[in-house]
């Protein structure tokens, strides 16, 4: 559904993402990972048309869209949120879920349904008709969530969706997007949270200083030297096999 | 449009009650007064939706204003262009200008006081060059034929422009509200709280942009002509001047931009508060505008929504339980 080649991105002198490619396969969810500062949402930003990569090529569908803005890229179905939650903070809950729903329900009946309808799917009933800026983080990052899906989009690139929340409301959100996975979307997302990657994620990519390192499911991932070190820092896979076999 | 409030329902009550009592002062000077404030109050409603529901607060809606009137002006004077076509060829420049300002400065990404600036360029130079050129009249300005009639939309019955004026601003004002709840409404408030979302959302942030340019352009291209239909005369320093750009913003902050009637109230409030000062104050050159600072500088330290904002947390009607506010 979506391939990613080669992608390359610089800012200034520093390599930010260097000939990184994936692919995310239709109806999978795919993770993304790596040590903070590796590139991730670099990656997203130039997959949706937020910045022109330096090289590389994005098709979503078949379609090339590298270069495309992101308005262009929505429409096709392919949707990022951001990892620091951007509600609009003027419009109630349901409204801010209705400005996704307007992208192909352009009549405000209509547009006001869906973003309930989606709005009742994602557990946010009871919030509806509150300012968006009245949530708490657990809120704001689900509303980010209702929001791109309430474009309809088929591919959902999530940054960071369980970032800062507690145990209980990342397994909450676990369940969401298992469920809207089995109603058909596709999802690629980037993921600190080991036990949501674990449990969610059929494969994963490993970026690190900008490369692509690994590719794999989560378990070879853990246990891949690469991986470990790139996260736990140079030396540790050694020094973890060494106290495996001690 | 409805009140949301006890404190909204009394604060457009208070307005109505002062437009309708008009009709029973028979007062020529209150009659003039307040048609002038409803030409100004369209110039508001203008600003209110690049401002108020856009976010782009501009600082040069002379530039729409003044070419909405000169389109006009030219148009029937030097063309002997028939009054009603010029009418409508004045609003159409007025949203070709407003278009036009908008889709450069956008093009190059200006915000904030960026754009406020260009806007005001903008009207400066045009200003410059209606007081230059001779099809514009040059300094001495645009004079129309005094010619009453329903054909060449002059009238000598004050109360009978008063009523259309309040027909115009009714409109307007219905179409803003009627934008507000539509889905150009809700993308130019999300370009307004946050352009990368409304991006990701699938929103051409650039177009709503430039097609609410447009439409405001199109409302201060109206009141342009309406003043020049009222007054019969125009030139460079009355509608391309900086006096306007003013009034425009003004109102909408005392009044609540981005609301309905924000710009309405403020406007009226603002030009009553100036008249009542200047009779107090036997007429000192200025005043209103040292005095429009003041209310201004409050306003924006204590009523960040105007006026409607303030009255909209007072007596909260319930809400229903289905959406539709
Ligand atoms: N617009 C920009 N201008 C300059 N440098 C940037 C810009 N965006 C990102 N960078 C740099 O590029 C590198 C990769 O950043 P990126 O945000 O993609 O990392 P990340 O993997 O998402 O990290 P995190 O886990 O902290 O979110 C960082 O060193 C960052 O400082
Ligand atoms: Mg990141």
């Amino acid at each position: 559904m979506l391939e990613v080649r080669n992608l390359s991105k610089s800012f200034g002198g520093l390599k930010a993402v260097s000939d990184a490619s994936l692919d995310v396969p239709e109806g999978g969810i795919v993770g993304l990972l790596g040590p903070n500062g590796a590139g991730k949402t670099t990656c997203f930003t130039m997959i949706a048309g937020f910045t022109r990569p330096n090289e590389g090529t994005v098709r979503f569908m078949g379609q090339d869209v590298t270069g495309l803005p992101p308005h262009r890229i929505c429409a096709l179905g392919m949707i990022r949120t951001f990892q620091i939650v951007q509600p609009f903070a003027g419009l109630t809950v349901q409204e801010n879920i209705a400005v996704g729903a307007y992208l192909h329900h352009h009549d405000r009946t209509e547009a006001m349904a869906v973003a309930r309808q989606v709005g009742k799917r994602l557990g946010m009933g009871a919030m509806l008709d509150r300012p968006a800026s009245s949530l708490t983080i657990a809120g704001r990052k689900r509303l980010e969530l209702a929001r791109a899906l309430a474009t309809g989009a088929k591919l959902l690139l999530l940054d960071e969706v369980m970032a800062g929340l507690i145990p209980s409301e990342v397994s909450e959100i676990v369940g969401i997007i298992r469920q809207i996975r089995d109603e058909g979307h596709t999802f690629l997302m980037i993921e600190h949270v080991m036990q949501a990657v674990m449990s969610l994620a059929e494969t994963a990519y490993v970026l690190n200083h900008g490369k692509m390192i690994a590719h794999g499911t989560p378990k070879e991932l853990v246990q891949d030297p690469a991986v470990v070190e790139a996260y736990l820092g140079h030396g540790a896979a050694a020094r973890l096999q060494e106290g495996h076999h001690a | 449009m409805k009140p949301q409030s006890m404190g909204q329902a009394v604060l457009i009550g208070l307005a109505l009650i002062y437009l309708a009592s008009l009709y029973f002062m028979s007062s020529p000077v209150w009659m003039g007064f307040t048609i002038n404030a409803l030409i100004v109050a369209v110039v508001a409603l203008a600003w209110n939706i690049t401002g108020g529901f856009g976010g782009m607060a501009s600082f040069g809606h002379a530039a729409m204003y003044g070419t909405g009137a000169y389109a006009s002006a030219i148009l029937q004077v030097q063309y002997g262009i028939n009054p009603w076509i010029a009418f409508g060829a004045g609003i159409v420049a007025g949203a070709a200008m407003g278009a036009f300002i908008g889709a450069l400065a956008f093009r190059y990404g200006l915000k904030g006081s960026y754009f406020a600036l260009v806007t005001l360029a903008f009207a400066e130079v045009l200003r410059i060059c209606a007081s230059s050129f001779a099809i514009t009249g040059g300094g001495s300005g645009l004079q129309l034929r005094l010619e009453p009639g329903l054909s060449t939309l002059q009238f000598n019955d004050r109360s009978v422009v008063y009523t259309i004026l309040l027909v115009i601003v009714a409109l307007v004002m219905a179409l803003t509200a009627w934008l507000k709840y539509s889905r150009f409404g809700a993308y130019l408030i999300a370009v307004r709280e946050n352009e990368d979302a409304a991006r990701a959302l699938g929103i051409d942030t650039y177009r709503i942009k430039v097609k609410a340019m447009a439409i405001s352009g199109a409302f201060a291209g109206l009141a342009g002509v309406l003043y020049l239909q009222v007054w019969l005369f125009i030139d460079s320093a009355v509608v391309y001047g900086s006096a306007i750009s003013i009034e425009a913003l003004i109102g909408p902050i005392i009044g609540g931009a981005g609301t309905v009637w924000g710009p309405l109230i403020g406007t009226l409030g603002l030009h009553l508060l100036g008249e009542g000062a200047k009779h107090l104050l036997h007429n000192a050159p200025g005043l209103n505008f040292v005095l429009y600072a003041v209310v201004l500088i409050c306003a924006l330290r204590f009523l960040p929504q105007g006026l409607m904002g303030l009255a909209a947390r007072i007596g909260t009607f319930r809400k229903k339980e289905d959406d539709n506010a």
